[in-house]
């Protein structure tokens, strides 16, 4: 006898069911069919010591929803505002976060690190 | 990124097929590129490096920044026992992203209601396998302790040089077992690629603790093996 138990997410991910709920690039392509305007950020290039490898996506909406990380949740903030003008004027921007300077309020990774942002619109 | 190109390369991705995503940083052109493709010059070298290594990266080719995202299948874990350490490790695994499936003949334990939402076979591996044989993508957790049930999948998974071979049981158990797989005609280099006592150790007791211990000693197997790529 065998008896198989079908996933319930249909739009099944590799690495199962929870990679396709959080995974970033599927859950783009669920709120571009939802309608939504969507931004994907990449981690492309880092130095030092950073917290997500090459290649790590973050997936913002219009409304500031997102998914996924680039950083250890350090600059994710700022690449999401970035997002708003990206998914509205359309063109793909590059951002550079480093170190914090915590005395200019400027947002930075604590962990010493630096790391290139691609930021593009879907669509 | 336009939408088809995003669902083309979530579908490559749900197929398990190894697939890059070039993208050109000045003029934000960007187009997939599947293993065993033919590409030419400085960007089919770069791309091959990238499909063996599994490394994503900024590369110069033709005279343009280009950035490759490479997508490799995610890892499977075969877990051979419906038990209470599996009802623990199956969930977790997938949400470090192993694709898992687990596989029980013993009809009591291989149940829905015991492994709700988890890809469950209630079959002999010989038969839960045939649709996906194990890989060098494999990891194979076997927990059963039967050597009925659990000795055919650690040869298949050990032939197929899968990068993760676990097995519970004592020593005392798993000395006997060495002495089955040497009969099988297993090497002694091929038997000692199995690891037991299975997990890391960490003084682990509970099934939960072992099902920690197992899945860490799975990851550190997959993100230390020499070629990513599955040789």
């Amino acid at each position: 006898m065998t008896e198989r138990n079908s996933n319930p997410a249909e739009d099944q991910a590799p690495g199962g069911a929870a990679d396709g709920q959080f995974d970033p690039l599927m859950v783009a392509e669920r709120w571009m069919l939802d309608g939504r305007k969507v931004a994907v950020a990449t981690v492309i290039e880092t130095w030092g010591s950073a917290p997500r490898p090459v290649g790590s996506h973050l997936v913002i909406d219009a409304d500031g929803n997102f998914e996924g990380s680039v950083s250890g949740g350090c600059v994710e903030g700022a690449v999401i505002a970035e997002a708003a003008e990206v998914i509205t004027g359309g063109a793909a921007k590059m951002l550079e976060f480093g170190v914090a300077d915590e005395t200019a309020w400027r947002v930075g990774l604590s962990c010493g690190g630096k790391i290139q942002v691609y930021l593009e619109r879907i669509g | 990124m336009d939408l088809n190109l995003l669902k083309a390369l979530n579908a490559a991705r749900r197929d398990r097929q190894a697939a890059i995503l070039v993208t050109a940083l000045e003029g934000g052109k960007s187009w997939l590129v599947m293993k065993g493709d033919a590409v030419e010059g400085e960007l089919g070298e770069a791309i091959g490096k990238a499909f063996s290594t599994g490394r994503s990266g900024v590369v110069e080719a033709g005279g343009e920044r280009l950035f490759l995202n490479v997508h490799l299948p995610s890892p499977r874990m075969v877990i051979i026992g419906a038990v209470h350490i599996s009802q623990a490790l199956a969930p977790m695994a997938a949400m470090t992203g192993f694709d898992v499936r687990v596989i029980d003949p013993r009809t009591a334990f291989a149940t829905e209601d015991r492994f709700s939402g988890v890809d469950l076979v209630a079959d002999w591996p010989e038969d839960a396998l045939r649709d996906r044989p194990i890989d060098a993508f494999t990891a194979l957790v076997a927990v059963t302790h039967d050597p009925k049930i659990d000795d055919w999948p650690l040869i298949s998974a050990l032939k197929a040089r899968a990068f993760y071979v676990g097995a519970l049981g004592s020593r005392k158990t798993h000395a006997r077992r060495v002495e089955r797989l040497m009969q099988a005609g297993l090497s002694t280099d091929e038997i000692n690629r199995i690891a037991a006592p299975i997990g890391l150790d960490i003084g682990a007791q509970s099934p939960q603790e072992i099902a920690v211990a197992v899945l860490a000693q799975a990851i550190a197997a997959l993100r230390q093996r020499p070629d990513p790529a599955g040789g």
